[in-house]
């Protein structure tokens, strides 16, 4: 089995967010970047099947240079080549676009993207991609297994779960559930080193269209002081919510 | 010209985001000097959203349709919006919705904005608002085609009366076996149980709670409230709830009108995932808690002593004021 994993270079959960350039780019002055949650539980998932299965994993990123560490981490848990295509990712379609031209190239049986990145939240590329090569599609995917060219998953919905199956070649847009937090990986010595040997393929963009742009960026208005009641004044907590907050 | 919204329903009845969307694309055509159609799959009342804006509502009524399949539903919404000419097409953020919407954006060749948060702010170039970085700031973004796909944030903009008479007409999507690609073997939801995606309250309980076993509490508060119940990332991680009730950066997005978080420290991870929701109230032991500084009510104290005190008051209340 020939699986893909799409890997985006994102901010750090903990990072404080901050705008330059007359607040149109994101301040990565001092921000540590990893790769996105939603993705590497899917990459963790990837080492499961190529472990217990027996598949080849190549991950993929659209950036810039400056994206590579990410790659050679995902290189380090244990994907076998990574390819980055170099072009500043400018917008899902963008991205979506260039991506479908590698894994049409590369007969892939599964790719496995992120339901969103946790930086621009746009959740559109993995639905993208599948529909530009004509792939099935799974989204907000917390379950996979397969079965030759079968594939069973496990979709979340509102309020619940969905047990769905389709035939390979498929996209899941993935999410925590594929594999457990206690699962995720990190990266150890040999595998660093390892990494380092790995082949990372520089490829040059299609050029692909953008439709949409981000002209700018803003922060929340600053939140006004926590309003603080006594434990032993309840009742004023809940005058508050009625009338104040009318959200009770 | 029409704009196209796609008004979800549950067995037959429309979700309270089908009134909102309807509400939101009631905006945008008013901007464009334009009408709204409302696409409804497999709804049986119709009448209601003429209530909120819509000028015609265009029924499916189709048993395949009957589980919801993305490829099926965005080449319904495909054919509708050619059908009607759309330039506009809204949609909610559902679960449904963020799974049709890419590939309906691809359908249309169309640009794709999501979890948009107000009306356009300008129409050429077509500029709306949305957060990015998981609610911890604003993007303002343009969409450069000359079709749009909006999915627009839930409890951003609210439900908006404005009586129109709709008009009501069948269609019938061409729709063959590729469509349905994706086979639905059986779906598992939650009865008689308010979800996180669904409610306007959530009551929501975090590590300082020490075990499973004293979930009663944060239940019954929700029982009271009509709300759902959610947990923070550590409590997901060791199993004391489960991974569906985990809101936070990894986990579920909230936007509900009230949001009370107990013996939850307010991680930056876990204030991106909550911070859409219009009030929040904090009851945690420790006053340097982070969530006080992101709350707009807050209880120091212990919860083991305030909440089931507080749920005897919300009972009270709830009797004098139904």
């Amino acid at each position: 089995m020939k699986i893909l994993v799409c890997i985006s270079h994102v901010p750090d959960t903990t990072s404080k967010i901050n705008f330059t350039d007359n607040d149109t780019k994101f301040d990565t002055n001092g921000v540590q970047f990893v790769i996105n949650p939603n993705d590497e539980f899917g990459l963790t998932r990837a080492m499961w099947f190529k472990e217990k299965q027996g598949a080849t994993v190549d991950i993929i990123n659209v950036g810039g240079p400056e994206t590579e560490p990410t790659l050679r981490k995902a290189l380090a848990i244990g994907a076998d080549s990574a390819i980055r295509i170099n072009t500043e990712a400018l917008d899902g379609f963008q991205v979506a676009k260039e991506l479908s031209a590698v894994a049409k190239e590369g007969n892939y049986d599964l790719i496995i993207a992120g339901r969103e990145s946790i930086d621009y939240n746009g959740g559109m590329v993995p639905g993208m991609l599948a529909n530009l090569i004509g792939a099935s599609f799974v989204n907000t995917c917390i379950s996979l297994d397969i079965d030759g060219e079968t594939a069973t998953a496990i979709r979340e919905i509102d309020g619940g779960k969905e047990t769905v199956s389709a035939k390979l070649p498929l996209v899941i847009g993935g999410q925590k559930g594929l594999v457990e937090e206690s699962d995720l990986r990190i990266p150890n010595m040999r595998g660093i080193m390892m990494a380092r040997k790995k082949p990372l393929e520089v490829k040059e963009p299609q050029g692909a269209e953008t439709e949409t742009k981000a002209v700018s960026f803003e922060k929340p208005a600053p939140k006004g002081e926590v309003k603080l009641v006594s434990p032993d004044n309840l009742d004023e907590l809940i005058n508050l919510l009625h009338n104040e907050a009318k959200a009770i | 010209m029409s704009v196209l919204v796609f008004t979800e329903s549950e067995e037959g009845r429309f979700k309270k985001t089908a009134y909102e969307v309807v509400s939101y694309a009631r905006g945008i055509a008013d901007m464009m000097n334009t009408t709204v159609t409302a696409l409804t799959i497999n709804a049986d009342e119709t009448t209601s959203l003429g209530a909120y804006g819509a000028d015609k509502v265009v029924h499916i009524k189709n048993d395949k349709l009957a589980k919801f399949t993305a490829n099926a539903y965005a080449s319904a919404l495909t054919q509708a919006a050619q059908k009607e000419g759309s330039k506009v097409i809204v949609l909610s953020s559902s679960a449904n919705a963020k799974y049709l919407a890419p590939i309906l954006a691809v359908d249309l060749n169309a640009g794709y904005a999501s979890n948009v948060v107000a009306l356009p702010e300008s129409e050429s170039p077509f500029t709306v608002k949305r957060t990015a970085f998981t609610n911890k700031a604003f993007n303002h973004t343009e969409i450069k085609t000359d079709v749009k796909v909006i999915g627009l944030s839930k409890n951003s903009f609210g439900l908006k009366e404005v009586q129109k008479d709709a008009s009501e007409e069948n269609f019938e999507p061409s729709l063959d076996d590729s469509h349905f690609n994706i086979e639905v073997q059986s779906v598992d939801k939650v009865k008689d149980k308010v979800t996180i995606a669904d409610a306007e309250i959530v009551v929501s309980g975090g590590r300082g709670l020490k075990g499973p076993e004293n979930w009663g509490m944060i239940e019954e508060m929700a029982d009271i409230l009509g709300a759902a119940t959610a947990c923070s990332k550590p409590v997901s991680d060791m199993g004391w709830r489960p991974h569906s009730e985990h809101v936070g950066q990894t986990g579920k997005p909230v936007a509900s009108n009230l949001y009370i978080a107990i013996g939850i420290s307010g991680a930056i991870q876990h204030l991106a995932g909550i911070n859409a929701s219009k009030t929040k109230v904090v009851i945690n032991t420790d006053p340097e808690a982070p969530f006080f500084k992101a709350a707009d009510y807050g209880i120091v104290g212990d919860a083991f002593e305030v909440v089931p005190k507080l749920n005897e008051k919300l009972k009270e209340f709830k009797a004098s004021n139904s």
